[in-house]
């Protein structure tokens, strides 16, 4: 059947079993726009392109499917490229289509004419200029092949607005993707397995470490089983948090910059490591010179170009974590490891034990008490949408996650300005999760402009700032490393009550203790978008902390006896 | 230590700018590049000359081979192959001197393809050493412009194994043991 290069986007989109875009229109995608009415699609009007490109990457973290962001030429389209990034580096499936000016003007600086491949090019997994519209359906059809396969990551279609106007012939079958040199389904040599089962057999003292892969390939439960059977302690980065319940015994919690110290410090006696589906950031090695000295090293990963990179390794198996661990685990001896798990016991015991709720309230509001009492109100169930800084931080350490993809945020490329638009794609990817962003006053700031689509699109969401009247990790590191020279980091903030008012929503300041558990109450009992203002103390820090490039068991301990006791129940 | 790659690619636009890219992104060295048609219609094959220890070969052949237009990558640097570079050396040449650079240059079976009354045009075919050789000895007279091609290459005898998965070659690739990339 013919169909214009305009319906075929949403022909196609539909097939690819997409009901939600986020997007912004404009002139060169205005005839996808109109076509658009045609077709049963939800459009979420954002009111950025970034706040799209952040909402797709929430819809894909929340789900494991392929988000999908529109934006017209230019500005529209670069103004996506954060968000793009932002899924390159966390390794999120999303589709982005822009319109592009008409092809016979492509070259010639048209009005609103950017090169948005060649803008993307070093971030986004692949992109694609289209410029006819029989090329529309098979670009469609292979972009979401390659976002979501693999090692998934952002695609870009720019469509030339002569390309939508025009018509072209539909056949979806035909459109099948045709990729010859693209091969996604890794397997590990047996060889390679030979090694790693030899390794594991002679460990002693054996730390898994898990990152984004064990949830990108929903391989939890085998994870569990592995270290159950072997009796391996389990380190997550910030991306792997919820992919094994935090209430294993054997999960340590997250390692890295601001890891508890049992975790970095066992990784650093380590005899063996088993690096599952993740990619040894400097976030969590530290100095890499004295990374995990004593340990062998074992890499699972789909990705072949993360072997090697940054920390050599002994045995590599490139495939998907999921097939590779089901693959490996009957091979793999039973082990008890008693003393190395009692020696990580014993580093725990001399460590600040993180339950601070029977605190005495000390007339102080910590950031650390407020995240608390949001796990504590939410049971632990909600999906938590973070940004970037000290938030991210207290959240990962103070929320406890039991399931995959109950916290989303921006690892990799730690974009402030991710957590509210991405929410609000989670929200539409789960509209029966319950889903609370925590966010610094810096980094809301940068996206709040996105609270008018929760009063558009009515989101129930309910969103925590974490308002310490300072960018606060820049903060942080400017008192550790710059002798208190706060250049640039106070905030003058807007009434972020009022501000909620202004877009239609609930607003709650909070500033005691006391105030936190009746605001979060409040909060989940209100249908509809609520903004809580938790004014907490101003130059309080994320501890512990190994500073940039310094050895992992190197850590800033907590000298503040406020968020450390003793008196665990 | 050099390694030289030869990569095949679809002959689609921007693929030359997505691998070239791949180098400065990566902070990978280049130090040749050639594209050009293949046997095949529709693909490129690329010889690219890099700078780079093993492990760092090594990923820059993944990193490459990540690349959705890419169809496979063979780093036959340690393979028995046939390496060429083709140059043209425009020489000054003065009716007393003709005489001898061309003779110097029949020593390296390189050819004059054009004469002009006060220079000539070398054009030689060969390793790079060679062409090296070539341009010392010939300096003295003064070298008015020079151009290169940079290195093809072609491994002898049949088609070298992959160290990637080869679906360009067959269909059955799936049925193919895994890859190892343990080193």
């Amino acid at each position: 059947m013919k169909r214009t290069g305009a319906q075929i986007i949403w022909e196609s989109l539909l097939r690819q079993g997409v009901s939600t875009v986020f997007g912004y229109p404009g002139g060169a995608i205005l005839p996808a726009y109109d076509a658009m009415t045609q077709y049963p699609m939800r459009h979420i009007l954002v009111r950025h392109e970034q706040g799209a490109t952040h909402m797709a990457d929430g819809f894909a973290r929340a789900t494991g499917q392929v988000g999908v962001a529109i934006a017209t030429s230019g500005p529209g389209a670069t103004n996506m490229v954060t968000g793009i990034a932002t899924a390159m580096l966390d390794s999120s499936p999303i589709v982005c289509i822009t319109g592009q000016v008409g092809s016979k003007l492509i070259g010639s600086d048209a009005f609103q004419e950017t090169d948005i491949t060649g803008v993307t090019l070093p971030i986004t997994k692949h992109n694609y200029l289209v410029t006819r519209a029989d090329d529309v359906a098979p670009t469609i059809r292979e972009a979401f092949h390659v976002a979501a396969s693999g090692r998934p990551g952002p695609v870009l279609i720019d469509i030339t607005k002569d390309a939508q106007q025009s018509s072209a012939e539909f056949d979806w079958d035909a459109a099948e993707p045709k990729l010859r040199g693209y091969r996604p389904d890794r397997r590990p040599a047996p060889v390679d397995y030979q090694k790693a089962i030899a390794l594991i057999k002679n460990a002693r003292r054996p730390v898994i470490l898990a990152g984004r892969g064990i949830i990108q390939s929903e391989a939890g439960q085998q994870v569990v089983a592995f270290a159950e059977r072997t009796q391996t302690p389990i380190a997550m980065t910030l991306l792997g948090l919820g992919g094994v319940a935090a209430s294993h015994e054997l999960n340590l919690g997250m390692m890295g910059m601001h890891g508890e110290a049992w975790v970095n410090t066992a990784i650093q006696e380590a005899d063996l490591l088993l690096a599952f589906g993740m990619r040894f950031d400097d976030r969590v090695t530290g100095n890499l010179k004295t990374y995990a000295p004593h340990a062998k090293k074992i890499h699972i990963d789909i990705d072949p170009a993360e072997i090697n990179k940054n920390v050599p390794v002994d045995v590599a198996l490139v495939g998907d974590l999921r097939e590779v661990l089901v693959e490996l685990l009957p091979h793999v001896p039973v082990a008890e490891h008693v003393e190395w798990l009692a020696r990580i016991n014993e580093l725990k015991g001399d460590s600040a034990v993180r339950d601070i709720q029977n605190l005495p309230d000390n007339g102080h509001l910590y950031a650390a008490h407020v995240i608390n009492d949001i796990w504590r109100e939410t049971d632990g169930n909600a999906i938590v949408v973070t940004d970037v800084g000290q938030h991210q931080m207290w959240e990962a350490q103070y929320y406890k996650h039991n399931t995959p993809r109950s916290l989303i945020t921006s690892g990799g490329l730690g974009t402030m300005g991710f957590a509210l638009p991405a929410a609000i794609g989670a929200k539409i990817a789960k509209p029966d999760a319950e889903v609370w962003v925590v966010v610094g006053d810096g980094g809301f700031q940068m996206t709040m402009c996105e609270l008018a689509t929760v009063m558009q699109e009515n989101i129930d969401i309910n969103v925590a700032i974490i308002n310490n009247g300072f960018l606060g990790m820049v903060r942080q590191w400017q008192e550790f490393f710059y002798e208190k020279r706060y250049a640039a980091t106070p905030l003058v903030n807007p009434n972020f009550t009022k501000l909620a008012e202004a877009f239609g929503l609930t607003g709650i300041t909070v500033t005691k203790r006391g105030e936190v558990v009746p605001a979060v109450r409040a909060a989940r009992n209100h249908k509809g978008g609520v903004v809580i203002d938790f004014q907490v103390e101003q130059e309080d820090s994320v501890y512990p902390m190994v500073p940039a490039g310094a050895d992992l068991h190197a850590m800033i301990r907590r000298p503040s006896p406020i968020v450390e006791t003793a008196a665990d129940a | 230590m050099l390694h030289t790659l030869v990569v095949y690619v679809e002959d689609k636009p921007g693929v030359l700018n997505r691998v070239a890219s791949l180098f400065r992104r990566r902070a990978f060295n280049i130090d040749s590049l050639t594209v050009g048609h293949t046997e095949t219609p529709g693909v490129s094959r690329m010889t690219i000359v890099c700078d780079a220890d093993p492990a760092a070969a090594r990923r820059v052949e993944a990193n490459i081979y990540k690349l959705v237009d890419v169809l496979r990558v063979d780093d036959i640097t340690d393979q028995p192959a046939v390496e060429r570079e083709l140059a043209m050396i425009k020489v000054a040449a003065s009716h007393e001197t003709r005489g001898q650079i061309i003779q110097l240059a029949d020593v390296f079976r390189a050819r004059t393809v054009d004469v002009s009354n006060d220079s000539l045009i070398v054009e030689i075919t060969g390793s790079g050493d060679k062409i090296e050789r070539l341009l010392d000895v010939l300096k003295p007279f003064g070298v008015l412009e020079m151009v290169r091609t940079g290195r093809v290459a072609m491994a002898r005898g049949p088609r070298p194994a992959s160290k990637l998965e080869d679906r360009f070659a067959g269909e059955d690739a799936h049925e193919e043991p895994g890859v190892s990339y343990s080193v």
